[in-house]
């Protein structure tokens, strides 16, 4: 059952569309992949999907009971998160944001929730150590933490392997599976990491000149996989 | 010593000393709670924007002769703040240059305001306490001690009530949109809470040093310590402690408050500072 459908989507800047006419479900249970070149747009969709930016054209339809405000979004690390001091549990915390209304506090029920969330990526003996002070792939299970603590359908990853090395690297898409086959959660990920997308995705999102939106079967015999996949080669 | 403590004795018997007091804690309490989140945010040079903007409706306000100039100060720098934020966002002149560019220009609008129609003798004595404070904490009506006690209070409510929201939105003001907490309001909020902040500092420090009261203590704390709750309560913490000893130097040593307040938090900042590259050290 589609817990996302994207109608007629247009997205772009100041009236100048990127890509145009996107369709596509987001079926409850899917691993998909969202690949391209740079500048493709990748990150436009995913801000259209999260309710940041409004498209140009077409929407975005949350149904099956499902909101777009119950999205978990791992984002792209910024500039001032490297340097905040908060720690774990703070931060984790900080994803139950989204059932609070105006209610000031955390409550018992939302802090289990952070604290079964810590446990699941891992992190419990950290959970009161400072952010800025762990390695790259523990802020990234952290934050991890976080978005599980925002869904409990639908995680929206960003690139969530950027800089990281290729055991950890390993290790976060391992979580990310698990969580996906085991607790049945829905991903959409942005990735660069073409190989990656192939071996766990069932979904394929490529846009660019040219859009496919389907499963990895047919994409691996699509037009767009050859170009691409040929191209990936030559960026190393 | 004796004589020193016979003098503060002496002192403590006046109640302006006591309002002084009174209202320079509840200023540097409200003032460093915003900090760590200005400081995070980048937002540091907002506060030194408007504290300017609150210096030019200050001269206007005593170009019209207004007796009670609080609250038209306190009007004109509320909505400042709204602005900068609001266009600051999607405006043709990005957000250090609008901020750059209204902070001089209140800045001198101000200055020339006063030289034109003041009816004051000594116009470079006014300019330097509006700009520096020097004396104007001394001299507080029981109605000026009021409203800066009632602001404070109201401040520190709003700061804890929405202590979870301003959090969430500092650390990943995206993530925080995307689950559905409304950031743009909580940054106005941010906003709105920085405006009577430094209304109610400028009495303290002036309108040129009113950064440092924001950020100092929470640069300090950051040093320090490494979670968001510590760093803010030690910031207030830290805070209180350099206005107290600040006011009691300068009132023994006949100083200027402000400039002395600022000192002793640069000294604090110093320590910290030392304090944490020892603990970061031992850490390695």
């Amino acid at each position: 059952m589609a817990l996302l459908t994207c109608k007629d989507l247009s997205l772009g800047y100041e009236g100048h569309p990127i890509v145009e006419n996107l369709n596509f479900d987001i079926n409850s249970g899917d691993y998909v992949c969202i690949v391209g070149e740079n500048g493709s747009g990748k990150s436009t969709l995913m801000k259209t999907i999260l309710g940041l930016q409004p498209p140009l054209e077409g929407k975005v339809i949350a149904s099956d009971g499902f909101k777009q405000t119950e999205i978990g979004y791992l984002p792209q690390q910024t500039v001032v998160q490297k340097d905040f001091p908060a720690s774990v549990k703070e931060i984790v915390l900080s994803g139950c944001g989204n059932g609070m209304g105006l209610r000031p506090f955390y409550n018992k029920e939302e802090k289990k929730r952070a604290a079964s969330n810590i446990e699941k990526m891992g992190m419990s003996e950290y959970a009161d150590k400072c952010y800025r002070e762990l390695s790259g792939g523990q802020q990234q299970r952290v934050l991890l933490a976080r978005a599980l603590c925002a869904t409990k359908k639908m995680l929206l990853l960003d690139e969530p392997v950027t800089g990281l090395d290729p055991i950890v690297t390993a290790e976060i898409y391992d979580n990310v599976y698990s969580l996906n086959r085991d607790d049945k959660i829905t991903v959409v990920m942005i990735s660069h990491d073409i190989e990656a997308a192939l071996r766990y995705a069932t979904k394929i999102i490529h846009i660019g000149k040219t859009v496919f939106c389907g499963t990895k079967e047919k994409y691996l015999s699509s037009v767009e996989a050859r170009l691409f996949l040929k191209g990936g080669e030559t960026n190393g | 010593m004796a004589e020193l403590f016979n003098k503060l004795i002496l002192y403590f018997q006046y109640p302006f000393v006591i309002y002084a007091l009174i209202v320079g804690v509840l200023i540097a309490l409200c003032s460093s709670l915003l900090g760590v989140t200005l400081v995070l945010k980048r937002f540091s040079f907002i506060g030194d924007g408007l504290s300017h903007v609150a210096f030019g409706a200050m001269a206007l306000a005593a170009v019209f002769d207004l007796t009670n100039n609080m609250p038209f100060v306190l009007a004109v720098t509320v909505i400042s703040a709204i602005l900068l934020l609001q266009v600051g966002q999607n405006a043709k002149i990005k957000g250090d240059a609008a901020i750059a560019m209204i902070s001089v220009g209140a800045l001198a609008i101000g200055y020339l305001l006063l030289n034109i129609f003041s009816k004051s003798s000594n116009i470079s004595g006014d300019v330097c306490s509006t700009l520096f404070g020097s004396t104007s904490i001394l001299t507080l009506t029981t109605t000026e001690v009021w409203i800066c006690g009632v602001l404070s209070v109201i401040t520190v409510a709003v700061f804890i009530v929405f202590y979870n929201k301003i959090f969430a939105v500092t650390f990943d003001e995206n993530f925080a949109r995307a689950t559905g907490t409304k950031a743009g309001v909580y940054n106005l909020l941010i906003a709105v809470i920085i405006a009577v902040i430094i209304v109610l500092a400028m009495n303290l420090v002036g309108s040129l040093l009113i950064s440092a009261l924001v950020i100092f203590p929470a640069l300090s704390a950051m040093r320090v310590f490494k979670t968001f709750r510590s760093v803010t309560i030690c910031s207030a913490i830290v805070s209180v402690i350099c206005a107290f000893s600040g006011i009691i130097v300068s009132i023994l040593a006949g100083t200027p408050v402000g400039s002395t307040i600022v000192a002793v938090d640069i000294i604090v900042f110093v320590l910290f500072f030392i304090l944490g590259a020892i603990k970061g050290g031992i850490r390695k």
